[in-house]
C-alpha cells in the first residue's frame, strides 16, 4: 500500500490509499496571473504569503509553490518564495518547476521532505530530474507522457507511467515515493478525458500500486461554471483511486465535496473530520441544561 | 430545429440559403452545412464565393461569440467540425482555381520539447474558421521543421506555441534563425501560450502574441491587413 510520506520541519503529511486526500493548493503560481507575476518579479511576496495563508485557511494539506514568469530569475525567486512559504505556514510544499535549476534551488533551501513538481518519462528530463529527487530525499509527481506527446490510449500512458517508476527505482527512489500524474485533460475539448481518466487512476492504484495527483483545475477549460465541473470530478476521481490533487481551495464548494468524498470513501474514520468541520456550535449555556455543550472543552486523560 | 418546423434547404432562396448556413454553421450542424454548399455549387456559385460568404462569415460570428463567453469550447469545436464539412467540397476546387479568397497560409507549430497541443489545435481552427489556409506542424518542432515548411508554404504568417516556462525560449532561437537567414522582415511571427505575455513576446522579438484562441485570429487578420 502506498504512503508518500511529505514534510514541513515541524508537519507531516502522508498521502496514501487509507489516509484523507490530500488537497494541493495551487495558487502560487504567477502562470495567468499577470499581477502576482510582475510583483514576484519585483520581489514584493505579500501576495504569495496572503495566498499561502488564505489555502492553509481554507483546508490545503500541502501547497504547491511555482515561480515560472518569463524573463525572471526563476531559481532565486522559487528559493526565496520556499523559503518565505515555509517561514509562515507549517504544511509540506510542493516544489514546482520545469527548469530543473529551479528545482535544485528550491529543494537546497526547503526544510522537510518536498514533493517535486515533476518529471515526465522524457529521457532528458527523467536523467535530470530523478537524481535531485534522490540527493534530496524528496518524492517526484510523474507525469505520464514522453517525448512522443501525451497518448490518447490508455494502455500506453500506463506503459509510460510504469517506466517512470522504475527508472525511479533504478536511481534508488523507492514506488511509494513516484506520485503519478495522469494528466487530466479538458473535458470541452476532448469528451471521453474524465472517463479515461478514472480508468486511468484505478489501473495505477490496482495494478502499479502507486499514488495519484493531478492539476485539477484543467478538467473544465472552456466551460461555462467551470468550478462545478471540479467539485464533481474530484470526488469521482477520489472514488476512483486518486489519493491528492493540485487544486485551488478557495473556489466555493471543493473543499466541502473532497471532505464528504472521503467519508464517502472510508477514510474518514468514525467521520471525525466531516463532522468537526460542520457541527454547529453548541447554543449559548448549553452545558448549563445537563449536557456537556460538544467535545471540546474536556479534561484531559492520563 | 426548437420550432419544430422542417426546413428543406433546396426550397431556399440564395439568400436564405446562405443565412440558414450561417445559422447552421453556428449550431455545429455538419451535414446540413454539407448540403447547403452542395446546393449552391450546384446553383453556380463561385467555390470563393461560398467559402467567404457562408463559411467563413458563419465562423465570424462563432468567433465573436466565442470571445465574448457566449459560446464555449466543445460547441466551437463543432462549429469547426461543420465547417469542415463544407470544406470537404470546396477544397478541390479552390485548389485548381487561381482566384483565392483565402487570407493565406498560416503555419502553426508546438516548439521542440513540448508536446502540448490543445491550445495550438484551437488557435488552428480559429484560423480556419476567419479563411486562413493552416498548416499544422504538431509537437515538438525544432527549428528545421519551421524552415522546412516555410520554404514548402511560403506563409503568410508563422504561428509558435509553447506551454511551458523551459520551452518558450525556443520560440526566440526560432525567431533568431528567421532574422538571421532574412526571413523575418518579410513574414510575421505570432507567439501563444499559458505562460507567456506580451512583454515575453516584445522581448524575443515576436510580431504579436495572441492571448487566445479567438483573439489569435483577430490579430492574424490584422497582421495580412483584412480586419473587418
Amino acid at each position: 500500500m502506498a504512503r508518500t510520506v511529505l514534510s514541513s520541519a515541524t508537519k507531516e503529511v502522508i498521502i496514501g490509499f487509507d489516509q484523507p486526500f490530500v488537497m494541493i493548493g495551487e495558487r502560487i503560481n504567477p502562470t495567468g496571473r499577470k499581477l502576482l507575476a510582475a510583483e514576484m518579479k519585483e520581489g514584493n511576496y505579500d501576495r504569495v504569503v496572503a495566498d499561502a495563508l488564505a489555502q492553509v485557511e481554507a483546508g490545503a494539506q500541502m501547497l504547491d509553490v511555482n515561480a515560472g514568469i518569463p524573463l525572471a530569475d526563476e531559481p532565486r525567486i522559487l528559493a526565496e518564495v520556499v523559503q518565505l512559504v515555509q517561514s509562515v505556514t507549517d504544511v509540506p510544499l510542493c516544489i514546482d518547476s520545469s527548469i530543473i535549476e529551479a528545482l535544485e534551488a528550491g529543494l537546497s533551501v526547503y526544510k522537510g521532505r518536498a514533493l517535486v513538481n515533476s518529471t515526465t518519462a522524457e529521457e532528458e528530463v527523467m536523467e535530470r530530474v530523478l537524481p535531485l529527487v534522490k540527493k534530496y530525499d524528496a518524492a517526484v509527481v510523474a507525469i505520464s507522457n514522453d517525448d512522443t506527446g501525451i497518448s490518447q490510449d490508455i494502455d500506453e500512458r500506463f506503459r509510460i507511467a510504469k517506466l517512470i517508476v522504475e527508472r525511479a527505482q533504478d536511481h534508488g527512489i523507492k514506488k511509494e515515493d513516484v506520485v503519478v500524474d495522469p494528466l487530466v485533460m479538458p473535458i470541452g475539448a476532448i469528451n471521453q478525458a474524465g472517463k479515461d481518466v478514472f480508468r486511468f487512476v484505478r489501473r495505477l492504484r490496482e495494478e502499479l500500486g502507486v499514488n495519484t495527483t493531478c492539476g485539477a483545475s484543467n478538467i473544465g477549460f472552456g466551460l461555462p461554471n467551470r468550478h462545478a465541473i471540479n467539485n464533481s470530478f474530484l470526488p469521482m476521481a477520489a472514488c476512483a483511486g486518486m489519493t491528492s490533487a493540485i487544486l485551488n481551495p478557495l473556489h466555493e464548494g471543493l473543499v466541502p465535496a473532497i471532505k464528504a468524498a472521503d467519508t464517502l470513501n472510508g477514510v474518514d474514520p468514525n467521520c471525525a473530520n466531516w463532522i468537526k468541520m460542520f457541527r454547529e456550535p453548541a447554543p449559548e449555556g448549553a452545558g448549563a441544561r445537563g449536557g456537556r455543550g460538544g467535545r471540546e472543552g474536556r479534561r484531559r486523560r492520563d | 430545429m426548437s420550432d419544430g418546423e422542417e426546413i428543406i434547404l433546396r426550397d431556399l432562396s440564395d439568400d436564405d440559403l446562405v443565412e440558414q448556413m450561417k445559422d447552421d454553421l453556428y449550431d455545429g450542424l455538419a451535414d446540413e452545412v454539407h448540403e447547403g454548399t452542395t446546393i449552391l455549387l450546384e446553383r453556380g456559385w463561385d467555390a470563393n464565393t461560398v467559402l467567404s460568404e457562408a463559411l467563413v462569415e458563419g465562423m465570424r460570428i462563432v468567433g465573436l461569440d466565442f470571445r465574448d463567453g457566449i459560446l464555449f469550447v466543445p460547441e466551437v469545436l463543432q462549429c469547426a467540425g461543420a465547417m469542415k464539412a463544407g470544406m470537404e467540397l470546396l477544397r478541390p476546387i479552390l485548389a485548381n482555381s487561381d482566384s483565392k479568397a483565402s487570407l493565406g497560409t498560416y503555419v502553426i507549430g508546438t516548439v521542440k520539447g513540448d508536446i502540448h497541443d490543445i491550445g495550438k489545435n484551437l488557435v488552428g481552427m480559429m484560423l480556419e474558421g476567419a479563411g486562413f489556409e493552416v498548416v499544422d506542424l504538431g509537437i515538438n518542432n525544432p527549428v528545421e521543421n519551421y524552415l522546412a515548411a516555410i520554404d514548402k508554404h511560403n506563409p503568410a504568417i508563422l504561428g509558435m506555441s509553447a506551454l511551458l516556462t523551459t520551452t518558450m525560449p525556443y520560440m526566440g532561437v526560432v525567431i533568431e534563425e528567421l532574422d538571421k537567414r532574412g526571413i523575418l522582415k518579410n513574414l510575421p511571427v505570432m507567439v501563444g501560450g499559458a505562460p507567456l505575455n506580451q512583454e515575453f513576446a516584445d522581448a524575443i522579438g515576436a510580431h504579436s502574441y495572441g492571448r487566445d484562441a479567438a483573439m489569435s485570429a483577430e490579430l492574424a487578420k490584422a497582421l495580412v491587413g483584412r480586419n473587418h
